[in-house]
């Protein structure tokens, strides 16, 4: 914590997951990708999840943003029990609670930025006018302004991963899960998303980031590193001989 | 409530440029249901035709009046039953009308002798063969909606002197006037002048069904002066109130057996006839056309809906990672059915709607090269063709539309 990062104060708990373990049934095998993780992020957070690939990261990622649900364990989600949720409510939870930015941007090609912007207000039940106020709102705060009425094609790969970040912010989520949001781009544009959700961690939010990326990692306030379906460490900052052993 | 009504907007929206942007994969899926849409509006239009061309047809035979006969308007099994009756005579119009005259708060209104027979008729180098030759009385035209283009029906002083007069349908009258004023022109029937007083205003034929257009009327009294021959005589009698038709017609068998004298034991030996009784013959002969329309609409429309089936399918395996997004951002099963249903139901409606488009063409056509088929594409026609499209849709849509809502959102994402 001698790099000058600021760290804003923890909050309450949002996520508590305590012992959760998910098997998949693959023909006669079951794997089992998670052996049993316990984690608590608070609001406020700017969290790095890191590890290998077949780590169990990504199915943890997926736990957290509520795509999925335990084989067995607790999870609270604001002190909502989500392990026994019924797809509906699941889905209601990631509308309300999560904002997601994925490494592939997922915008809907045939739709302007507003448009995919507003997707999640629509999903919500917000009124058309209400919706396009917020959702260009939204977009001007990720410094979009002025491409509101462009489509995904007609923008560059940053400014698209700056409409899926303004799309994940418009319900105001209690968290935002990013995952790889820099894999598809540049290290100069990706070094400009970053600088964009440490701006949104300034501002308030509570950000989850999942990356194999040391450089992006780097940007977090807490590490947590994952191998074989377990938490291998969990440390407030970022220690990069650490990391270098767990990519080895 | 409010959030349906925005995913519904939502959901019309994304077909609408799904649509667009798949033009001729869309265009050629709706053919199926273009077909089918033609094929029941066409099919519905004919069924109507029919039904109101014979209708048509079947008002000239009056709904207020009945008609004693030898034969029963309908099929009978028991022919020789029927076939040594006594001839009805028009003699008994004659004692009918006393009768009738002589009840108080008679059902019936007055009886009219006809007689028939096929003639030839000529005027100077134009015949025309096998015309329905009437002869009847100047009454005739109270149980007849039969109405005069030009001229006049011949009248009571003609009727009782048996005049060689005579009132010509418009299609006779067409060939044997092709340019003339027929009035007061003597024509030939059976080797006798007869002068035309009236010409019949044009009624139209049906699918080879009576119309008066074919006719020639002409008084009793020269009918049977100058016809020889067995001529088919029936009796026809105008009821007073056509609502009470049952009434009638069981007065009017009781006269008929006092004209015919017969015993309480005896059976009838005659008919008595209305126009709805003729109807129910042919109801038989409509169905098995509607059935075998709905029959081949239907298996143009399961083709068609197998079709958009199969393209929303393809749509889903396409847009699995769409979907995938869809549920991250918080769509619920519901959502993502009702965008799929939406979509094949657009589908099918941009079909329904091509499909009434061609269908209008067609019938417009049809009434312009046979304009004596009564062709009327009906707006209910029109409105049920749209139900039938959703419907289409619905039920093509569902399977793949359910699929797509089941999908586990983790596999979507990650689907490539």
């Amino acid at each position: 914590m001698d790099d000058g990062k600021s760290v804003r104060p923890r909050g309450r708990i949002v996520i508590d997951i305590e012992n959760i373990t998910k098997d998949y049934v693959m023909g006669e095998e079951t794997v089992r990708a998670l052996r049993g993780v316990s984690l608590q992020i608070h609001a406020n957070e700017y969290l790095a999840i890191m590890g290998p690939s077949g780590s169990g990261k990504s199915t943890l990622m997926n736990m957290l943003g509520c795509l999925d649900t335990p084989t067995s364990g607790r999870y609270e989600f604001n002190g909502k029990n989500v392990a026994e949720m019924d797809d509906d409510e699941l889905a209601a939870i990631r509308n309300r609670e999560i904002g997601f930015v994925f490494q592939t941007f997922n915008l809907l090609p045939r739709s302007t930025s507003l448009r995919n912007v507003e997707l999640p207000l629509i999903y919500a039940g917000i009124d058309p006018d209400e919706r396009e106020e917020r959702a260009a709102q939204a977009l001007a705060d990720v410094g979009l302004g002025d491409r509101i009425q462009h489509k995904p094609n007609e923008l560059s790969g940053g400014q698209r991963q700056r409409v899926a970040i303004a799309r994940a912010l418009v319900n105001r989520p209690s968290i935002i899960l990013a995952d790889e949001p820099t894999g598809n781009l540049d290290s100069k544009t990706g070094e400009e998303i970053m600088a964009l959700l440490e701006d949104l961690y300034e501002r308030g939010n509570t950000i989850i980031l999942v990356t194999h990326e040391r450089d992006i990692a780097a940007h977090a306030r807490r590490t947590v590193h994952l191998r074989d379906g377990l938490i291998e460490s969990d440390h407030a900052g970022f220690i990069p001989e650490l990391d270098l052993e767990t990519a080895s | 409530m409010k959030r349906f009504l925005y995913e519904l907007t939502e959901s019309w929206r994304i077909a609408a440029a799904q649509m667009r942007s798949n033009m001729t994969r869309s265009t050629l899926t709706a053919l199926g249901v273009i077909i089918g849409i033609i094929a029941v509006t066409l099919m519905g239009t004919a069924v109507n035709g029919i039904s109101t061309g014979f209708d048509k047809s079947m008002a000239v035979l009056g709904d207020d009046v009945l008609y004693v006969t030898q034969w029963p308007w309908k099929p009978v099994d028991d022919w020789w039953n029927y076939r040594d009756r006594k001839k009805i005579e028009t003699a008994y119009a004659e004692k009918l009308n006393r009768m009738i005259d002589a009840t108080p708060n008679s059902n019936l209104v007055l009886a009219v002798p006809t007689s028939s027979l096929f003639r030839s008729i000529k005027y100077e180098g134009n015949q025309v063969d096998n015309v329905f030759v009437l002869g009847t009385t100047a009454d005739f035209i109270v149980t007849s909606t039969i109405d005069c283009k030009e001229g006049r029906f011949f009248n009571e002083i003609e009727s009782r002197g048996g005049a060689n007069v005579v009132v010509i349908g418009y299609d006779v009258a067409d060939a044997l006037f092709p340019v003339e004023d027929p009035i007061d022109k003597q024509v030939l029937i059976n080797g006798q002048l007869f002068k035309v007083v009236g010409v019949n205003s044009r009624q139209g034929t049906f699918l080879g069904l009576f119309s008066w257009d074919s006719m020639v009327a002409l008084p009793l009294g020269a009918f049977n002066k100058y016809f020889s021959g067995k001529p088919e005589s029936d009796v026809r009698v105008k009821v007073k109130d056509k609502t009470k038709i049952a009434d009638a017609k069981d007065e009017l068998t009781g006269l008929m057996r006092r004209a015919r004298g017969l015993q309480p034991e005896q059976k009838d030996d005659f008919s008595i006839n209305e126009q709805q009784a003729f109807k129910s013959t042919l109801d038989p002969v409509k169905n098995s056309i509607a059935i075998a329309g709905l029959f081949i609409t239907g298996l143009a429309l399961f083709v068609g809906a197998i079709g958009i089936m199969n393209i929303t399918f393809v749509s889903v395996k396409e847009r699995t990672k769409e979907i995938g997004t869809r549920k991250a951002l918080g769509a619920r099963r519901r959502t993502i059915l009702l965008q799929f249903l939406i979509e094949s139901t657009a589908l099918c409606l941009l079909g329904g709607f091509i499909g009434l488009a061609i269908a209008f063409l067609l019938c417009t056509g049809i009434a312009k090269a046979a304009p004596s088929f009564p062709i009327h594409l009906s707006l209910g026609l029109v409105f049920t063709s749209m139900i039938v499209s959703v419907l289409t849709g619905l039920f093509s849509g569902f399977a793949p539309a359910w699929s797509a809502s089941r999908l586990d959102p983790v596999a979507a994402l990650r689907y490539e």
